[in-house]
């Protein structure tokens, strides 16, 4: 790789972020872009690459064509996927085996790969250009939109796509008050969870009096479910460093953390990569770009705790001490990290600082609703046929997201609900599907935005098994601090988990939602208050699951191990043999072509049965 | 002891003998021993000049630390809502089964440790199993078995 010569002044980086612009419209060779976040790896992506490495060699195509390897795209069910530009053909689930038609018939031929290709269900038909496939044609990409289009790797790619752009006219046309301004007027709001506008956030900060201050980009990304800002992270972080770097100045900080979950290695070391990247270029450290401004950007891995993502306690991890968070005020603009005033924005947040300083506050503010604007980012997964990171203007209706963009349920099964909002969120029926999706909306029906994940859940799902999953998470994950929140989350995970096992009685619920009030009401950080919404959510639009629990000790989704029975439905059942190998108690006996038999005495309830018959011969019930 | 005590010193020294790096030296240590050993910590806490039980304090309270060996291969099972909703907590059961250990524990030949974990960030591709970095996607019930023989199929 060539040396990155320094850049000294705020009229170079313009020039260099404009030669970049040229070099990107004036490539001749196609690029195959190759989706490779942590999901296209563990699809497999690498070894498509290595293949494609070998076809381009073998065939002697090195001047017609490149691999571009970027995070990932959203569209994780179609992993590994390629782009070939600049023809914008669309290859889904390649496999290394299809590198050469790639290169011989797309490259060499121009010819499109028909079995590559996505199938739209609805209509049945292939579908070649990225745009038209129904899972992107109702989202509005403009943060995510970018991961297709660069390798996060490499800071000059970022240039190329007009990156550093904003940090030019931050520093050379805009006064701090003025940037403050503008991301005051754009009405943009925290993407972590809470959804403070981050405007006032930042003028907080930069109003109290100190010789030091703090930013920190909050990546402890801890929602079980939501994975955008790893990919963000993964994806392009320079966008994140941007927006960091044009926070700090409006702020008055001198020094930055990015405080990342130890569980995302990629994405930890791409940001890595990228700090030292701009510290090399001049766009960190001392004097940048020619300015009086000084900037530092710090990496802190966090250690598995999910409470670090509560600020206070994300401070104290930060400065090495256990993770627990204190009572605010004095909230941290005012006395964070060490003492000093200290803003704190998610990864998504600061992610969107680039655009609204480039596009102003009035563009971003168009998008969206009343008190929701901008873009969100959701992780759509679960019960879902097109799982992925999808991007949608706020206002969208839960409907929208699920089926035109989702592709609905896989197997024909029947919606139930959707979880929004992680372990602090609630779970939204069937009935409300056509709820617009904006901070005020899900809090209405007893959910929050949270960081953005969406859990599809289908008639097999059991929402008293829901809750008691959070439950069982926010007991295991909550500091002990507060006796409300240590003791409440462990009773209300012990109440329900009689309930699933059988041994739920009247009154279980009444309690159940005393005990959630408490627990909300006598807690101290968002943990403990949010942590009876998961109960109170399903209590509140699931009733009848949990009295089908208690009363009639049945599990209707078939779930709860303790009140349901596997056995085999004998029409059904071809004698293939196929569910006597996978248990493993030797639980099924029976002989070819005979219809097999279960004993129950046996059966642990394992499930591999039900997953080896093909023909829906083994019943739950 | 003494070579060990100046290698740990040496991840100490790399971050200025500061108290707030308390869990990057850890971390460290841990990468090194695979667990915190209590020896090791002892050293620490002279060097940082943190009593032992507020080290110790930190390393029970994060997740990621252990205060037991762990074994040679890390077998970490993703039960994020995701991976649960759709059957992660049945493959669970499956790896406790096939390797005759309870989650959180570690094989007594000291080749296996099971672990959980809340959520990788691949919700799209669950339920997934990580062994030894190697992700896996979409594990079944019937594929853990198959799993299992073709990674340790060398030992």
């Amino acid at each position: 790789m060539r040396k990155i010569k320094k850049i000294k002044t705020i009229k170079d980086l313009e020039q260099s972020i404009q030669s970049q612009i040229q070099a990107r419209k004036s490539e001749k060779k196609s690029v195959l872009t190759v989706s490779a976040g942590t999901c296209g790896q563990a699809r497999g992506s690498l070894k498509v690459i290595k293949s494609l490495e070998k076809a381009i060699k073998e065939q002697n195509l090195e001047d017609k064509v490149k691999i571009k390897v970027t995070g990932c795209h959203g569209f994780c069910e179609a992993e590994p996927n390629i782009i070939v530009q600049p023809v914008n053909i669309f290859y889904q689930k390649v496999q290394p085996k299809d590198a050469k038609d790639i290169t011989s018939e797309t490259i060499i031929n121009n010819k499109v790969i028909d079995q590559l290709l996505f199938t739209d269900l609805a209509t049945g038909k292939k579908v070649s250009n990225e745009n038209n496939i129904p899972f992107y044609k109702k989202q509005k990409r403009i943060i995510l939109g970018d991961n297709t289009l660069i390798d996060p790797t490499d800071m000059d790619d970022y240039l190329s796509i007009g990156g550093y752009r904003s940090l030019v006219k931050a520093l050379s046309d805009m006064t701090q008050e003025e940037i403050i301004e503008t991301v005051k007027q754009s009405g943009l709001r925290g993407r972590g969870g809470a959804g403070f506008p981050t405007g006032y956030k930042w003028e907080f900060a930069r109003k109290t009096k100190s010789d030091t201050k703090y930013i920190i980009c909050n990546a402890d990304e801890g929602d079980p479910g939501a994975y955008m800002d790893r990919s963000l992270l993964e994806g392009n972080p320079h966008r994140v460093l941007e927006g960091m770097i044009i926070g700090a100045f409006a702020i008055g900080a001198g020094e930055g953390y990015i405080y990342a979950r130890d569980e995302y290695p990629l994405a930890v070391e791409h940001i890595s990569l990228a700090i030292s990247k701009a510290e090399e270029m001049g766009l960190l450290g001392k004097n940048i770009l020619g300015t009086d401004f000084d900037f530092e950007v710090q990496i802190v891995k966090g250690a598995g705790a999910f409470v670090c993502g509560e600020e206070t306690a994300l401070i104290a991890s930060v400065e090495g001490r256990v993770g627990e968070p204190r009572q605010r005020p004095p909230f941290p603009a005012v006395k964070g990290l060490w003492g000093k005033p200290t803003n704190i924005n998610n990864v998504e947040t600061w992610a969107n600082i680039p655009l609204i300083i480039e596009k102003g506050a009035e563009w971003f503010s168009r998008i969206g609703t009343n008190g929701s604007k901008g873009t969100k980012i959701f992780s759509l997964v679960g019960k879902i046929n097109n799982t992925g990171l999808v991007e949608v203007p706020m206002g969208i209706t839960l409907r929208e997201i699920i089926f035109d963009i989702g592709g609905g349920i896989p197997g024909g099964k029947d919606f139930k609900a959707v979880q929004t909002g992680g372990p602090s969120g609630g779970c939204i029926p069937k009935e409300m599907l056509d709820l617009p999706v904006d901070y005020e909306s899900l809090a209405k029906v007893g959910s929050i935005m949270g960081s953005g994940g969406m859990i599809v859940m289908d008639e097999n799902t059991c929402m008293v098994d829901v809750a008691k999953f959070f439950l069982n998470f926010l007991r295991d994950e909550s500091c002990g601090k507060c006796i409300s929140c240590r003791e409440g989350t462990q009773r209300m995970w012990e109440i329900v988990t009689d309930i699933t096992e059988g041994k739920g009685k009247k009154g279980d619920l009444e309690f159940l939602e005393a005990l959630a009030k408490a627990t909300r009401d006598a807690s101290m950080c968002g943990l403990g208050q949010t942590a009876a919404n998961p109960v109170l959510s399903t209590i509140r639009h699931f009733k009848d699951e949990y009295e089908a629990h208690i009363k009639d000790k049945k599990c209707p989704a078939g779930v709860c191990k303790e009140l349901i029975q596997y056995s085999i439905i004998a029409e059904n059942c071809t004698g293939c043999l196929a569910c006597i190998k996978p248990c493993p108690q030797d639980a099924i006996t029976g002989e070819l072509k005979k219809v097999h038999v279960l004993d129950q005495s046996k059966c642990i309830k394992c499930g591999a049965c039900y997953e080896a018959c093909n023909f829906d011969a083994i019943k739950i019930e | 002891m003494e070579a060990e005590e100046l290698k740990v010193k040496s991840y100490i020294t790399k971050y200025n003998n500061e108290k707030k790096a308390l869990i990057s030296i850890l971390q460290e240590v841990q990468e090194e021993y695979n667990y915190l050993p209590q020896e090791v910590l002892k050293i620490v806490s002279k060097a940082l000049g943190i009593p032992l039980i507020d080290i110790i304090g930190v390393a029970t309270f994060y997740r990621a630390f252990s205060l037991e060996p762990r074994g040679k291969h890390l077998i970490t099972v993703c039960l994020g809502t995701a991976c649960h909703v759709r059957g992660g907590p049945k493959i669970l059961e499956e790896f406790e089964r096939k390797l005759n250990i309870d989650a959180g524990e570690t094989s007594k030949d000291g080749q296996f440790s099971l672990e959980t974990v809340a959520c990788l960030g691949c919700c799209a591709i669950g339920p997934v199993v990580v062994i030894d970095g190697d992700y896996h996607a979409q594990i079944t019930i019937r594929k853990v078995g198959s799993i299992l023989k073709k990674h340790f199929k060398k030992e």
